[in-house]
């Protein structure tokens, strides 16, 4: 027998080699199946003949011929004789280009990626499903079936994702299934209404209710009001102020008796990032060459590959649109028709609130609310962990929501309070892609008018202009209809006057069309001034690219959509600009100062800073290396200010700083003598941690000195390697955060506080430029490419251009058969 | 030699048929089987379950790294990490499946040694 042990021996190195190499490791991929020529990732390599010029493709279910034409940057251009196979050719083509992408995104929205990835996902997706965005895309699905149009889109663009699914072999599989080692799953109309939660999530998730209340508990409602005011200093809201109201406005809530919430010390780690923001803006026919008005829009979001946006053409009876869609959702959502264009920004309303909960018993069944005991409800979520059996994981809802954490247990996002239950307009159903559909099919002010009706959430300013000579901007959206500062802190969630009461009506919402000055814009900022009558919130973003927008737009005559297009790459800081020369005055001083505190010698590290901000214009470029100095010695500054009144590590409790306005409001108060301490300064200014009193100059040469040293240490002595996009560093990721599968360390213009809004990893994610006309001319690009193979050229074509600012002529056909020569393919696709 | 030659040859061929239609792993059975019944030694058998199969993936790979499929490759040796090199990825995917398939040739000369210790003159082509 012993001579066939060395056979089996050997034999069971193999078959253990053979498994290793066939199955998923932990985080490594099965690396013989993810390898094989014949399966794994070569065969998913692009040649000329991936992609014939003419070709007929069957697929079952369409109704009548689609004619697609492809373009040189691979945007189709869809003509069909349907609704029905119009959508279905959106869904089937969208999903041959970016089927991993949509397909993870609705599992990142749905709480299900430990199904891929296994139990590291298990507190991602568990919070998911507490916030309630399953709960929300089931209600919002609901509204949308009930309309025929919206059900006939859901349904077509569904089953054309689902003929793509369906014709792929494992080896066709997109590259990142073969690298996560699963399989793409029946698409449903849930997983689009699962993208447009997700997308709220990103734009209306953030809350800070719990830090406001704990700043009200420490400080009192003075202070609060005083350091968090309704209002900003600066601002240069949306609707212009003075903008007369066509409506006769309802009551709103009487504001109950004040509400003290218990102090909570539970802290943000995961929440959207407050920097995403977007600019629109439209000028009327009068400042335009060509007398019609021109619009643009450029959405700022995290940049990653594949790309957000995915361009398509949709040409069917009674519509002809162009403009960007989500990958997995239909109908495009910012674009042009023949006739009009629109686009949209976010909106910073207050329309996520946490109310404390008084349960009867531990046993958490029955909650106090309006003078009796309620039921909650439970419900069991069940979550798939790859490798281990499946989680339960059970969640409270009451009238207001979801309980989003029910018992003290590893909070994933403190933001979230404990014992409270989260409403949110996203929680509600609302009928998006009607909206959108309707938008793809406007020719007149009218039209976007009635189109904005269904939509709900997440509220976006609407912007709008025709060919008519007509422009637009409205905050759009389902607010809910609150007193004064309603759920700026954490309500009362037993007293049915803390309920949302109802709805501003959609006829009532912010909104302005054909201004006297001749624009329309929004960057993020309030929505209205102080006249209008309803409370949407309060924490908006800094009026920086809001004001710049607008004070080049009142310049503009004659303008072209070039002259848009160099708007949205302006690099100008407005913040440095109000902030810089204070700074620079304080730091010099005069003669009165100059011998208790001498200005930094010009020889001296510090001196040369100074002297090179002194000769800076203001403008984010990408070599300005007083850019950089600003931005860190700014934010250090503010960190100084703050830090010993408002942070965890100061206070021990979860706070947030004042805004940015009304910091500098505060500093540009001071008057000169207390900014060097002879004269009475604000008391927020000494750093109580010290024995010494500090003054605004201790502050600010501590963190001049903070920035030239840390830069410094970073990138030598001071030179052209201080240049800001060196330190900006702007990264475009995979979504999967893939090494070599994005792009690092671009070198481009502008910061998050400049129109060109490029951070390090957010930024323009879509610019578009439409010059309305007798013929529509439109313009756009975004940062990546139509395909998400990253084995296609197309995958990040568009990069180059968008880095250097410059935008495609986009190319918008009037029929099927229509010659360019921009024109790439022809395809038909049939039953 | 030329027996080698016959058995390299028989298993790059039938690996490259093999794993047309079934998994990567069906070329383990297959080295395991043809060694069993062509080897004339232990280390060329190795060699050729070596070759054979490690050739199946190098060609085709080859090939594709210049068709379509280079750019990915790029990213994918990024991500392996092997610096990007194409090449170096290459070698590494095909030595991957020639080691398996070279061990398991190895234990079909093993066991076809254990049936009949004393082979005689390699079998006819």
């Amino acid at each position: 027998m012993l001579r066939f042990l060395p056979g089996t021996l050997v034999l069971l190195v193999t078959l253990t080699l053979t498994w290793v190499l066939n199955t998923k490791q932990g985080d490594v991929p099965p690396v013989a199946r993810l390898l094989s020529p014949y399966r794994g990732f070569w065969q998913n390599g692009e040649t000329e003949a991936d992609f014939p010029e003419q070709q007929t493709l069957h697929l079952p279910g369409l109704r009548q011929p689609v004619r697609v034409r492809f373009d040189d940057r691979r945007v189709p251009h869809i003509f069909a004789l349907n609704d029905h196979d119009l959508y279905y050719a959106q869904g089937y083509l969208t999903a041959r280009d970016r089927l991993w992408q949509m397909e993870f995104m609705t599992r990142v929205a749905a709480g299900r990626i430990s199904e891929v990835v296994g139990p590291k996902a298990l507190e991602y997706d568990r919070f998911q499903r507490r916030m309630g965005l399953p709960f929300g895309a089931e209600n919002s699905l609901r509204s949308m079936l009930k309309n025929d149009t919206t059900r006939l889109v859901l349904e077509s663009y569904s089953a054309g994702v689902n003929a793509y699914i369906s014709s792929l072999s494992p080896k066709d599989y997109p590259f990142e299934y073969k690298l996560l080692d699963y399989a793409p799953e029946p698409w449903q109309p849930l997983k689009c209404a699962l993208l447009l939660k997700l997308m709220a999530w990103d734009l209306s998730g953030r809350s800070d209710d719990l830090r406001l209340s704990n700043i009200l508990s420490k400080y009192g409602s003075e202070v609060t009001r005083d350091l968090f005011p309704d209002y900003p200093f600066r601002e240069d809201p949306i609707v212009p102020v003075g903008t007369p109201l066509d409506f006769k406005p309802l009551p709103v809530p009487a504001t109950p008796p004040s509400f003290t919430a218990a102090l909570s010390g539970k802290v943000p780690q995961r929440e959207p990032d407050a920097e995403l923001g977007s600019n629109n803006f439209a000028v009327a026919g009068r400042r335009s060459a060509s007398g019609l008005p021109l619009l643009a829009n450029d959405p700022h979001l995290q940049l990653n590959l594949p790309s957000i946006w995915y361009q398509v053409q949709l040409h069917a009876p009674g519509q002809n649109v162009y403009g960007v869609t989500i990958p997995g959702a239909p109908a495009v959502i910012i674009g042009f028709t023949e006739q009009v264009a629109w686009g949209v920004t976010n909106v910073g309303g207050d329309v996520l609130d946490w109310y404390q909960l008084k349960f009867k018993n531990s046993s958490k069944r029955e909650y106090w609310h309006a003078g009796r005991w309620k039921p909650v409800r439970r419900v069991v979520e069940r979550i798939v962990v790859r490798g281990l059996p499946d989680r339960l994981d059970t969640v409270l809802y009451t009238h207001h929501g979801p309980v989003v954490y029910d018992q003290q247990e590893k909070p994933f996002n403190p933001q979230t309070p404990t014992q409270h239950a989260m409403r949110w307009t996203a929680h509600e159903g609302a009928d998006e892609v009607l909206a959108f559909v309707k938008l793809n099919h406007a020719r007149t002010y009218q039209d976007y008018d009635r189109a904005l009706h269904t939509y709900g959430s997440p509220a976006q300013n609407f912007i709008f202009a025709s060919n008519q000579n007509d422009i637009a901007i409205r905050p759009n959206g389902r607010y809910p209809l609150k007193w004064p500062e309603q759920g700026k802190f954490i309500l009362d969630g037993s007293d049915a006057r803390a309920d949302w009461q109802g709805w501003i009506p959609m006829t009532q919402t912010p909104r302005v069309q054909n201004p006297a000055r001749g624009f329309v814009s929004s960057a993020n900022q309030h929505s209205a001034g102080p006249d209008y009558p309803y409370y949407i919130g309060w924490d908006y973003a800094p009026w920086d690219r809001g004001h710049r927008i607008n004070q080049q737009l009142a310049k503009m005559r004659r303008a072209t959509a070039d002259t848009l297009r160099l708007l949205q790459n302006d690099n100008l800081g407005i913040n440095a600009q109000t902030m810089l020369p204070w700074m620079l005055e304080t730091m010099v001083g005069n003669k009165m100062t100059d011998r208790e505190f001498p200005p930094p010698l010009p020889n001296t590290p510090n001196g040369e800073a100074l002297g090179v901000l002194r000769n800076w214009d203001y403008h984010y470029t990408t070599e300005a290396i007083a850019a950089t100095i600003f931005e860190l010695w700014y934010q250090d500054l503010v960190k100084r200010l703050w830090e010993d009144d408002f942070s965890k590590a100061a206070t021990g409790l979860e706070m947030r700083y004042p805004s940015r306005d009304r910091t500098n409001q505060l500093l540009l108060s001071q008057p000169f003598a207390a900014r060097y301490g002879s004269y009475p300064a604000s008391p927020w200014i000494d750093d109580r941690r010290t024995p010494k009193k500090e003054n605004v100059h201790d502050l600010l040469a501590a963190s001049l000195h903070f920035a030239v040293d840390s830069l410094t240490r970073k990138f030598g002595p001071l030179g052209p390697k201080w240049g800001w996009a060196n330190q900006k560093s702007t990264d475009i990721n995979h979504l999967a955060q893939l090494p070599g599968f994005g792009h690092q360390d671009i070198v481009c213009a502008g910061s998050p506080g400049t129109v060109n809004a490029t951070g390090p990893r957010n930024g323009p994610s879509w610019r578009m430029v439409v010059a309305l006309g007798p013929q529509v001319k439109a313009y756009g690009i975004f940062p990546g490419g139509q395909s998400g193979n990253p084995a296609s050229r197309y995958y990040d074509d568009m990069l180059e251009s968008w880095r250097v600012g410059k935008l495609d002529e986009l190319v918008f056909l009037r029929a099927a058969d229509e010659n360019h020569p921009r024109l790439r393919a022809a395809w038909r696709l049939e039953q | 030699m030329k027996s080698f030659s016959v058995l390299l040859l028989l298993i790059l061929v039938s690996a490259v048929l093999a794993q047309l239609f079934l998994p990567w792993w069906s070329v383990v059975p297959l080295c395991l089987g043809l060694a069993a019944w062509r080897s004339t030694s232990i280390g060329g058998a190795f060699l050729a379950g070596l070759l054979g199969a490690g050739l199946s993936w190098w060609l085709p790979a080859v090939w594709l790294n210049t068709h379509g499929a280079g750019l990915l490759a790029t990213r994918v040796a990024t991500l392996i990490p092997l610096g990007g090199n194409t090449g170096l990825l290459v070698l590494v995917s095909g030595l991957l499946l020639g080691l398996a398939g070279g061990l398991a040739a190895l234990s079909g000369a093993l066991f076809r040694w254990a049936f009949a210790p004393r082979p005689a003159a390699p079998a006819k082509a």
